[in-house]
């Protein structure tokens, strides 16, 4: 029988979907966050962040309670052939939403500290809002969002208690690295956790060790 | 070429109340800080919007509350020069510049005025460093230039010399000054030192929390401020209470003295001011015995602070600033004003 690699392959292209979803997600809240009142800011601030105080469990449960199969919206979403309990993609919602609250509030950080008279100036040449915040704004905030997205993945990769909540643990359908170690430590197979132990460690190692390269050649470029 | 503003907006503990119109040249608009006229600026630049009110340029609306006119900014042609010139930190001299050109659709029409602007404003050879890497005085061209091509129909200078040192300053505004006048637009600059208002503009507005006081040919505002906001912030030293006597007589019960003016009196006087250079032992009229309190070196000049032998004990000493050469060897027992030298300051 040969090795089965199907935990690895689940936890990146989880890790890397919801990463791309919470990038964009979290970017796009954390920029219309900033403009509005403060009253509502900071009720969305807060409903906003608390998956990222909330035990992964305790959101994992609601996440049942939302997409579980036999409530509203989970009966409706099964009309049209998708069921978030017990499938991959489920588990992309499951890191998406723990993973959310890290992008978020990096990136409005980047965004409080950015220097608007930068937006301003550009705005009295004549360039356009979007022009502004792809290739102004989005520039100068690069190191806060860069952060925030190596957090975000980095925590959907390790992401277990929603996970396990929502999508359980299927060898070959929905095992990712973290409940599969969780599943090898506790039926007594402590090599086999260790392998996938010493795997989710050389990939987080990867990540942030390019992260702080890519940061130094920033640097360097700045200075150069 | 006009500009003319008429607008109210609240702000935190005032209300910003402007109603001005400006014309050719270099219009400035002289105010403490935070009395309201970076957010003026901002206004007419379309980056905030006034509660209600009406700013227009070369008769075209750009904001009028009544008829629900509010242009965006990429739209109302407006040039403003950042406090700290707003340069993007991300892109070369280049891209910046290209930026100013946005406008224009044809690349080598874009490329030519490209290569102009750099010329004209001795910015060739830099190109493609980035913003980081100049100097404060080049920031600043930079930032003209990008400004300059984009061809705005007026142009806003947000306390443009703040950032540079003492010694560039000066060269710089000689320099600005002779590329503003060439320019051939309406220029606003906004500014809360007097020395830079009176170099560079023409005519100045004085702003005192969120209300205009006085809009005056430059000249003559130094010479008649008017108010004391006005006073003060054109650099006078020495102003204090006052009362009418006559058409030409004022009293000043702080100073304990009787003032002659030249100009006639009106009603509503409030104080009176003395510029400390204006005190002379030899003047004939207002004279009055003085005595010395300290006195305060600078390199060149020196400020004598003295007291009227009448002063009241809780008013502060007054300012007599002279030329060191010309320091009497002693103190003068009296000093006088020409009456043609007494600022009137109304309500």
């Amino acid at each position: 029988m040969s090795f089965d690699w199907y935990p690895l392959w689940n936890s990146l292209r989880i890790a890397a979907i919801s990463c791309v979803l919470v990038f964009f997600t979290g970017i796009f809240f954390a920029y219309y966050a900033a403009k509005l009142p403060r009253t509502v800011k900071g009720v969305l601030d807060v409903i906003l962040t608390l998956p990222m105080v909330l035990p992964p469990t305790v959101c994992g449960y609601f996440l049942l309670l939302v997409f579980g199969v036999k409530r509203p919206l989970g009966i409706f979403l099964l009309k049209f052939g998708v069921k978030f309990v017990m499938t991959w993609y489920g588990g992309v919602l499951a890191a998406a939403v723990v993973a959310f609250p890290l992008m978020y509030r990096t990136a409005r950080g980047a965004f409080e500290s950015f220097d608007k008279t930068l937006a301003y100036s550009g705005q009295t040449l004549g360039l356009s809002n979007t022009y502004i915040f792809w290739r102004i704004r989005m520039p100068a905030c690069r190191q806060g969002i860069l952060a925030g997205t190596v957090l975000a993945f980095a925590r959907a990769l390790g992401e277990y208690g929603a996970t396990s909540m929502l999508i359980g643990y299927t060898p070959g359908k929905t095992a990712t690295i973290s409940t599969t170690v969780y599943q090898l430590w506790r039926t007594n197979d402590e090599k086999g956790a260790m392998f996938w132990v010493l795997i989710n460690l050389a990939i987080s190692t990867v990540v942030l060790l390019s992260v702080n390269m890519l940061e130094a050649r920033q640097k360097k470029a700045v200075r150069a | 070429m006009s500009l003319h503003v008429d607008i109210r907006k609240a702000l935190g503990s005032f209300t910003l109340d402007v109603n001005f119109d400006a014309g050719n040249g270099i219009t400035s608009l002289l105010g403490a800080s935070g009395c309201g006229k970076s957010m003026t600026l901002k206004c007419i630049a379309g980056i905030e919007k006034p509660d209600e009110g009406r700013i227009e340029l070369d008769g075209r609306a750009l904001f009028d509350s009544a008829q629900g006119i509010n242009l965006p900014p990429q739209k109302r042609r407006v040039g403003y020069l950042f406090q700290n010139y707003a340069l993007f930190p991300n892109m070369t001299v280049r891209q910046n510049i290209l930026c100013g050109l946005c406008r224009e659709p044809d690349r080598a029409e874009k490329e030519r005025r490209l290569r102009d602007i750099l010329r004209m404003m001795q910015l060739e050879g830099l190109e493609e460093r980035k913003p980081a890497q100049l100097s404060g005085g080049q920031q600043q061209r930079v930032a003209l230039a990008r400004i300059l091509v984009n061809d705005p129909q007026i142009l806003l200078l947000d306390e443009p010399f703040s950032a540079l040192d003492a010694h560039l300053r000066d060269s710089l505004k000689v320099e600005m000054r002779d590329l503003l006048e060439n320019y051939g637009h309406e220029v606003l600059m906004v500014t809360h030192d007097r020395n830079e208002a009176y170099n560079m503009s023409r005519e100045i507005a004085v702003m005192d929390k969120g209300r205009l006081l006085t809009v005056k040919p430059t000249k003559a505002l130094f010479a008649d401020p008017g108010s004391i906001p006005a006073a003060v912030l054109t650099g006078c030293k020495n102003i204090a209470a006052a009362k009418k006597i006559d058409e030409h007589h004022v009293d000043v019960p702080e100073w304990g003295v009787c003032l002659e003016t030249k100009a006639p009196v009106r009603e509503g006087l409030c104080a009176v001011g003395i510029r400390a250079h204006y005190f002379n032992p030899s003047a004939i009229q207002n004279r009055y015995p003085v005595h010395l309190v300290e006195e305060m070196e600078e390199p060149f000049e020196t400020i004598l602070h003295f007291r009227f032998a009448s002063q009241r004990d809780d008013s502060p000493a007054v300012w007599w600033r002279l030329n060191k050469e010309k320091r009497p060897q002693t103190f003068p027992e009296e000093l006088g004003v020409a009456a043609a030298n007494i600022l009137l300051l109304y309500e």
